[in-house]
């Protein structure tokens, strides 16, 4: 399992999402800590390449050793791509939270919605 | 086991340490091996193709295991041994209730009327079976405050499924089309995962900071759309909530039904009932609160009592018994008929399963309220929730307290949680590897992780079979296992030692589960 970090390029979601925005393209994948809180996981249920997300709402499902989780979108926009090798090994989410664990890449429809994202000093000021 | 772990295992009470090699019945079978020898044939030998048509044969010999009797006995008992169960030490599995199962219990399933009753028995020859059966709809209808009672629903998810359903033909059979299901975020996961096999939307309710249901948020999601609240009271977190006539008003005020999960039924048996409270629907989990052996897979029971607005929805058929002038009415060989088995039921939800349920289980929790009364019922509630707030008490202790502080510090019911956030960040050791370490001093670890609210969760259901000293020497390892992760919390994190399989690669099983054995 990786060691704790939230590395200082990527913008954050309080519901412990980070996100690089490469022009209009974002990634989107979670952090440290969530991995850390959800223990191994065991199965990711990506959404369709083509649906649309919404900052704030679930837009697919984590499961781990302890519970289902819902992945939030920390920005709107449509699914361009998802990671492929999830499926076969969702471990990278452990191994690798910020690198081979990235979970969606998405076109963004709001690019202003980064403004309210958060950057990791503030984020992790509140993680108790 | 390495030097260092046959040293922490030594002077551990645990359970004898099983780790020869796991063979199946099938690796055991020699060929031409018997367990019986049987007696020389006494009719005329006849080839199989004369007895049975082609088509109903095999065409290959089924591959059944050949050994011999103590073999059989051996293999059986040994696994037997390897499995920690609720007669080798105590089990504080929270919302699982395992209390002890009287031994009484089994001398009356096993009597012959019981055990040897065939489920396609005639009513007219099964009146005993079916008057046991009527007397236990009436009891737990009394326990429950709810006059009507089916036992059809056979685990405590399936008299949830039954509930859903009464609810969905009550607002049909009323012309109205409602869509979601209300549930608190500290509902078992049955009851989600029940409303969408139901058909409706799961709707959450928060908490609010007494860790009962947040009253304002259910007001403002409860509308014309909700079709039913599903709660359990005293929650998952093993409190009462004061505000339950506050929350049927507002649930009964938009027209709604308002279900309960019996899981935490042992806190108030007796005490209060749910019909009281406002429940239009109760489910039961006889092999939790009234003590069916379960926990192994065993069969379970889950019988639902309902008030008069949705009792024409119930399963049918129904165990009745007739009155007046059907009484005694002629039966197939003329024997008089009490008790039947009622399928004019023309708005019910039909049936939930094959036959009438598990009958054993209704035996033995007959036999357990048989016995204990009324009073005695409510004896083993006010017990139960004596034992959790004596063990809470307990590890609310110096050197405990600390690490594992309670979730919600409020008198509890049967059950209480322990929030680990602390053990893991000043301690470096997670819930799952305290509850792995517990293993080692032969406790079973309480649920972990659940409530998903509480983080790290612990949750302690002590039941009311546990003595003083049990408790005791469970609160004292608790603090034991703190002591020793402060010195080198690698100890916990690489427990167990002493049980037939270690750390368990739960990750793996999940993705690559093994589900075939190949003979």
């Amino acid at each position: 399992m990786a060691d704790q970090h939230y590395p200082q390029d990527l913008l954050y979601h309080p519901e412990h999402d980070w996100v690089k925005i490469d022009g209009d393209v974002a990634t989107f994948g979670v952090t440290w800590f969530a991995q850390d809180s959800l223990g191994e996981i065991v199965f990711f249920d990506p959404p369709a390449v083509g649906a649309k997300v919404t900052q704030g709402d679930s837009y697919a499902e984590v499961e781990s050793v302890k519970a289902v989780s819902d992945v939030i979108a920390p920005l709107s926009g449509e699914i361009v791509e998802v990671n492929e090798a999830l499926s076969d090994s969702p471990e990278k989410v452990n191994d690798d939270p910020y690198g081979e664990g990235w979970m969606v890449k998405v076109r963004l429809s709001d690019p202003a919605e980064r403004d309210s994202l958060l950057d990791p000093d503030t984020y992790t000021a509140d993680l108790g | 086991m390495s030097a260092a772990d046959q040293q922490l295992a030594r002077g551990i009470l645990g359970i004898p340490l099983q780790r020869d090699p796991v063979l199946t019945i099938y690796e055991r079978s020699q060929e031409g091996r018997r367990a019986f020898s049987a007696p020389p044939l006494d009719v005329p030998a006849r080839a199989l193709d004369e007895l049975l048509p082609a088509h109903l044969r095999r065409a290959e010999e089924a591959k059944l295991p050949e050994v011999s009797e103590p073999e059989i006995v051996r293999h059986y008992n040994r696994l037997s041994k390897r499995n920690f169960d609720l007669d080798t030490g105590f089990y504080p599995l929270g919302s699982c209730t395992m209390k002890h199962n009287p031994k009484l219990h089994e001398r009356v399933a096993s009597m012959p009327g019981n055990a040897r009753l065939h489920p396609l028995q005639d009513p007219a020859r099964a009146q005993g079976a079916l008057e046991l059966m009527y007397n236990l709809q009436g009891a737990l209808g009394e326990i429950a405050g709810l006059p009507h009672v089916s036992l059809q629903p056979s685990a405590g998810s399936h008299g949830e499924l039954a509930g859903v359903l009464l609810t969905r033909a009550y607002h049909e059979d009323r012309g109205e089309h409602r869509t979601k299901v209300l549930t608190p975020d500290t509902a078992h996961g049955t009851n989600p995962a029940t409303v969408t096999m139901a058909g409706y939307e799961v709707v959450k309710v928060g908490t609010n900071a007494d860790g009962g249901v947040d009253v304002d948020d259910l007001r403002a999601k409860a509308d014309a759309s909700v079709a039913c609240l599903m709660l359990t009271n005293p929650s998952t977190l093993g409190l009462f909530d004061p505000n339950i006539a506050e929350i049927a008003e507002i649930v009964h005020g938009v027209g709604a039904t308002l279900y309960y999960d019996g899981a935490n039924l042992n806190a108030i048996m007796g005490i209060t009932r749910p019909g009281d409270m406002g429940f239009d629907i109760v489910h039961f989990n006889l092999h939790k609160s009234f003590t069916q052996p379960h926990g192994g897979g065993g069969p379970g029971s889950g019988p639902i009592a309902v008030s008069d607005r949705i009792e024409p929805y119930i399963p049918r058929p129904q165990v009745i018994r007739r009155t007046g002038s059907a009484n005694g009415g002629p039966a197939n060989n003329g024997a008089a008929i009490a008790f039947d088995l009622d399928y004019e039921r023309p708005k019910s939800i039909g049936r939930l399963r094959g036959f009438q349920g598990n009958y054993g289980v209704f035996v033995r929790s007959y036999a357990y309220i048989c016995s204990l009364g009324a009073e005695g019922l409510r004896e083993a509630s006010e017990t139960a929730v004596l034992n959790a707030n004596y063990l809470l008490a307990l590890l609310k202790r110096a050197g405990v307290a600390e690490y594992l502080p309670v979730a919600y510090d409020r008198v509890c019911m049967h059950e209480f949680v322990l929030s680990g956030a602390a053990m893991k960040r000043e301690l470096g050791i997670r819930t799952l590897d305290l509850a792995k370490r517990l293993l080692d001093h032969g406790f079973h670890p309480p649920t972990v992780y659940f409530p998903l609210l509480v983080d790290e969760a612990l949750l302690l259901e002590p039941t009311e079979t546990e003595t003083k000293e049990t408790l005791e020497a469970f609160a004292d390892v608790v603090a034991e296992i703190l002591r020793e992760a402060k010195d080198d919390p690698e100890i916990a994190r690489n427990a167990p030692y002493t049980t037939p399989v270690r750390r368990l690669d739960e990750a793996g099983a999940a993705k690559r589960p093994v589900i075939r054995q190949p003979l």
